[in-house]
């Protein structure tokens, strides 16, 4: 009960001073929605395509979501020491980084769902799998999440923090194959492709939205899951040698 | 006040803090070098040093935010070497520097900290209240703590650090920065929890602050501790000494070297850049002492006889010089 007293209060207070801030809550909307519309543009086809490039555009949006708010949430409070109040309190350093990223994981939910009610108002999205669609928003929330921590944990600095992230968001947008199929990239960028978490969310998202995925979604699952663990731990290590050291 | 500040039962034993042997290595600086201490439940702990000895790494290392090289840590009985977090409940800090979210108020700032242990809703608003109360800082309870001055950050950053009431307080300079009267009723504040039971461990570098508030003082120098006892105990070398402190506007070259050749029964230093210290195991004439020194070109501006303090302690131990260490400090950190 004393542990998830604290959770949740680290979970609202971040909520509160972050997440629900006007400038992030702003950015939380035109950012996807600017996303669907630069696509949907480009695409120079009618409403037809919005359920192809639905998933691009989820997947995007949690993606930016997520890890832009970890460099302040951790890296900031770590650089003014605020940080520490929390590594000084009783609480499993688990439970405590789970309680600091749940808000980045809720703001990335969110965020995916801006161009779902947008994509709803425009076509019929009656054939969407939504059981497998919701869990595959979920945790590709939880690793974009995870990743963002993991770069937050590894560099001092804010800016170092935003231009990391860059360094693996864009080329993971165009390798993943929520845009292009993997099957038609460069033979030597594939095995890259399979290497990063994005590429199991994105053939979730596909399946459950227009059918067409390439690897069985309970393996997706799995990679996806299995990513979410090994990026959570390597963190964990990082902060214990980094923070504690 | 006391009433406020009010400590939960102590746990087994009557060792707050036990260290053995503790080391600390960054890079190429030995900042913590065989550390050994204990520090009784109850007692207000000094532990003194210039900047840069190990005072900060050594709280760091109690309170779980560092892990030593060697050596063994026990905080209010329970082994936290390998395990640096394991007495975190028992504990509360102030660090240095006030860490406070900056972008909520004062009470959230509290029910926010008291949160992170457990403290019930009810429990914790009625807590914060108190406190706020208890710091004079009621009034501005409901703006930012980025608003706050100097002195009001420090006080709700102490405030946060008993919001729990724990059984240990580590103060790391609690009264570096802010004004005099801030400063004062932060110390009084401390002597309250003192007299409610608290353990305290508290680094400063006002030597008369710890001389006045403290039980038993520990002096670090390079990470190595080089001298602990009780603040009577230190005091009673130097009590029987008699020091002078010569103040003067200017004065051509050396003239502590004169001294010691004229006044061979005095020892005398140079105190600052135009101050000399003089000091004798029997009472010193003041009259010939101005007269040699004016007799040299000397403008005396000021001689007056100084009560021999934990000062002269430090500076004997350490062979450093106070004022200098709170000089310097005050440059970083804003004068007091």
């Amino acid at each position: 009960m004393k542990l998830w007293t604290a959770f949740l209060n680290i979970l609202a207070k971040d909520m509160r001073t972050y997440y629900l801030k006007p400038p992030n809550v702003s950015w939380g909307l035109i950012f996807p929605l600017a996303w669907t519309g630069m696509f949907f543009v480009r695409s120079g086809s009618g409403l037809e395509s919005i359920p192809t490039l639905l998933p691009g555009v989820v997947a995007v949006s949690v993606l930016f979501g997520t890890t832009s708010m970890l460099a302040v949430t951790v890296t900031f409070e770590k650089k003014n020491r605020s940080f520490e109040r929390l590594l000084l309190a009783p609480i499993p350093l688990e439970l405590l980084m789970l309680a600091k990223t749940s808000g980045a994981i809720l703001f990335g939910v969110a965020n995916a769902f801006v161009p779902v009610l947008l994509a709803a108002f425009l076509a019929d999205l009656s054939g969407l799998a939504w059981g497998t669609f919701v869990p595959a928003v979920a945790l590709i929330a939880v690793a974009s999440t995870f990743l963002g921590l993991f770069i937050a944990v590894a560099v001092s600095e804010v800016f170092e923090a935003q231009t990391f992230s860059n360094f693996l968001r864009f080329p993971m947008i165009f390798l993943c194959g929520l845009f292009f199929p993997i099957a038609k990239l460069p033979v030597f960028l594939r095995p890259l492709s399979y290497a990063l978490p994005l590429t199991y969310g994105a053939d979730l998202l596909h399946g459950s939205v227009h059918g067409a995925h390439s690897m069985p979604f309970a393996l997706d699952f799995a990679i996806l899951g299995a990513f979410c663990v090994a990026l959570f731990a390597a963190s964990l290590v990082n902060i214990r040698r980094k923070w504690i050291a | 006040m006391t009433d406020a500040v009010v400590v939960q039962g102590p746990s087994e034993g009557n060792e707050a803090i036990a260290v053995r042997d503790l080391s600390k290595r960054f890079e190429d600086v030995q900042a913590v070098d065989g550390v050994s201490f204990t520090v009784e439940r109850g007692e207000l702990f000094g532990f003194l040093g210039p900047n840069g000895a190990g005072k900060t790494t050594t709280i760091n290392l109690l309170t779980g935010l560092a892990r030593p090289d060697a050596g063994s840590v026990r905080v209010g009985g329970i082994d936290c070497t390998g395990r640096p977090r394991a007495a975190q409940h028992l504990v509360g800090v102030v660090p240095d520097e006030s860490n406070l979210y900056p972008e909520l108020t004062g009470y959230e700032n509290l029910c926010f900290c008291a949160a992170l242990y457990g403290m019930p809703r009810d429990e914790r608003r009625e807590r914060a209240r108190e406190l706020l109360k208890t710091f004079a800082l009621a009034g501005a309870s409901d703006r930012k703590f980025a608003g706050y001055s100097k002195g009001m950050k420090r006080k709700l950053t102490i405030a946060a650090g008993i919001i729990h009431r724990p059984e240990i307080l580590f103060l790391d300079e609690p009264t570096t920065g802010i004004d005099v009267a801030s400063a004062r009723q932060l110390r009084q504040l401390v002597a309250d929890l003192h007299d409610g039971g608290t353990t305290i461990f508290l680094t400063t570098h006002y030597i008369e602050e710890a001389e006045r508030l403290c039980d038993r003082i520990a002096f670090i120098v390079s990470g190595r501790i080089v001298r602990i006892d009780s603040v009577g105990r230190l005091l009673e070398p130097v009590k029987k000494k008699h020091v002078v402190r010569v103040s003067f506007s200017s004065a051509p070259g050396d003239l502590t070297g004169g001294l010691r050749e004229s006044f061979p029964e005095l020892h005398a230093q140079l105190a600052g850049d135009e101050v000399i210290r003089v000091e004798s195991d029997g009472p010193v004439r003041v009259g010939p002492l101005i007269r040699f020194l004016e007799d040299r070109g000397a403008e005396v501006t000021e001689a007056r006889r100084v009560r021999p303090s934990l000062e002269d302690v430090f500076v004997e131990i350490t062979g450093l010089e106070a004022d200098a260490m709170r000089r310097e400090k005050e440059k970083k950190g804003g004068g007091q």
